[in-house]
């Protein structure tokens, strides 16, 4: 979204090396979402709404305080309610702002087949540029979190950008700007996950939950954005977070082995069938067609 | 069929008329942009074909309806010929015998009918990618649509619809190789849709039997 004046280390669909990769300092951001201090205010979601200038749609009401059923193109900041009956009976309100995780090892950018059209910046922002967006999906597919979303006008795919126009001239995201309680924190990868992990420890040993956790899942390499966990042991009852995300395997397959595979054999195939012109030749040659065509009998 | 269609010159006969000959090359068309344009999508080293067909949102959204194309000209070369392409006894004969054809010794191979069993086998295989790609391609152009719940069927669709495409490319490169350059004459059968007596008596001894009613090669 934003032609921010970031570096970039990664580029999809993209034959040849990367300008930005090697060439600044390691210093990846992080969004961290302590869901144990949300109040479900929402402000982030207005934020996110006014600070990137999103066209307004319907909300949904689905006898839950949520605004809608999931994200939506123009709808990339969305907090999920979870009403969550405990064991001894009691309820619990669990909710989690769920936006772009901004995986390390994004599955949108391993998919697309577009070049230039999805970026991951030095400091791990994951960006789609909707100039270069070809509409075809590919994302949808690659990502495990169900983020993308296709405007069907445009035929272009939108996300949460970590508000890397801000980020890029030294600010936080809007939604952090926004958030009333300070369960959101912005700042470099290495802090965030410090305060997490002591947050996480303050939970488990002086509140009662001893199953609290930071989520920062490896399977896509660790994300920018982590979230702080009442039980880390069940992701998937904050609005179904997977609990060991991953890029497809489908995507993996296609995108690796069955690339090479095809490519191997398609140019295996076009020199076999030189070789073969060149050692065998064509059945007949020419002299022959030409006396068949005048229509000789044999 | 018959030849009665159009006229053909002496010691010729008809083997493609003028239905079978437009919906070859409508198909043949179409399957060169799908070509194309899905090498484009397939690899980033192929990503300039996308901009040079007008760049890759055009080819996006082209790409599906061409494929539309391709499929109903598959539909209806399969009403065509399907009748032609049951693969007989003598055609497992044949792909035992194989290795001969490749060397260009045929007089060594059992005598193919009016299709030998490469090509009807060639035909069997655009039929059954056909049906692979059109189904895999539905999901594809429609992702967005498919709920997260069905998303199983998004990851199945990008390998099958890779897989069978890239099927269809050894098809296609054996098919041009065979017609334009190994068999010559059959591009022009594919142009005119008459073939000499003389081809005939060549490359489908079985079939020349048929119409003749004496022996393509004199016993041996």
């Amino acid at each position: 979204m934003s032609q921010a004046t970031l570096r970039v280390q990664k580029i999809s669909g993209h034959a040849g090396s990367v300008p930005g990769d090697d060439a600044q300092r390691e210093y990846a951001v992080c969004k961290l979402i302590d869901t144990t201090t949300c109040i479900g205010c929402k402000a982030c979601e207005v934020a996110c709404m006014e600070w990137n200038d999103l066209p307004f749609g319907q909300t949904v009401f689905d006898n839950t305080y949520q605004t809608m059923p999931e994200t939506r193109w123009n709808y990339w900041n969305l907090i999920l309610f979870n009403e969550h009956e405990k064991e001894d009976g009691s309820l619990m309100w669990l909710m989690r702002k769920n936006q772009c995780m901004h995986c390390a090892d994004p599955g949108c950018l391993a998919a697309c087949p577009s070049d230039g059209a999805i970026v991951q910046y030095t400091n791990g922002i994951v960006d789609f540029q909707q100039a270069n967006c070809i509409g075809c999906g590919y994302c949808i597919t690659g990502c495990p979190f169900d983020i993308p979303k296709m405007n069907p006008k445009t035929n272009r795919v939108f996300k949460c950008t970590l508000c890397a126009d801000r980020v890029s001239e030294g600010l936080e995201p809007a939604c952090i700007k926004s958030c009333p309680t300070g369960c959101l924190h912005f700042g470099s990868k290495e802090d965030m996950l410090d305060i997490a992990e002591k947050r996480a420890k303050q939970l488990r040993e002086h509140f009662d939950f001893p199953s609290a956790g930071v989520y920062n899942p490896q399977g896509v390499g660790g994300t920018g954005v982590v979230y702080v966990l009442h039980d880390a042991t069940k992701p998937e009852l904050y609005g179904g977070l997977p609990s060991n995300p991953s890029i497809p395997w489908s995507v993996k397959l296609w995108k690796g082995p069955l690339k090479w595979l095809g490519n191997a054999a398609m140019l295996g195939g076009l020199i076999g069938l030189v070789v073969h012109y060149l050692r065998f030749g064509p059945k007949e040659r020419e002299e022959t067609i030409k006396e068949a065509h005048e229509g000789a009998e044999p | 069929m018959s030849q009665t269609d159009q006229a053909v010159p002496a010691g010729h006969v008809l083997r493609y008329n003028f239905k079978e000959r437009i919906t070859h090359w409508v198909a043949a068309g179409s399957y060169l942009y799908l070509l194309l344009t899905g090498l484009a999508f397939w690899s980033p080293w192929c990503f300039w074909i996308a901009v040079m067909l007008g760049g890759g949102q055009v080819s996006r959204m082209l790409h599906p309806w061409m494929g539309m194309v391709f499929a109903i000209c598959v539909v209806i070369m399969y009403v065509l010929w399907a009748s032609h392409m049951g693969l007989t006894e003598n055609d497992k004969k044949w792909f035992k015998e194989v290795g001969y054809y490749v060397q260009n010794e045929d007089e060594k191979m059992p005598p193919a009918g009016r299709y030998n069993g490469g090509q009807k086998s060639l035909f069997w295989g655009f039929v059954v990618c056909m049906v692979l790609l059109v189904l895999s391609g539905t999901v594809l152009w429609f992702t967005e649509s498919i709920p997260w719940s069905l998303r199983y069927l998004r990851y199945a669709a990008v390998l099958v619809h890779a897989s069978s495409a890239l099927l269809t490319i050894g098809l296609f490169l054996l098919h041009v190789y065979m017609g334009v350059f190994a068999e010559r004459g059959a591009l022009d059968s594919m142009v005119h849709g008459d073939v000499p007596l003389k081809f005939i008596k060549r490359y489908h001894p079985g079939w020349y039997e048929e119409l003749t009613g004496q022996p393509a090669s004199p016993k041996k």
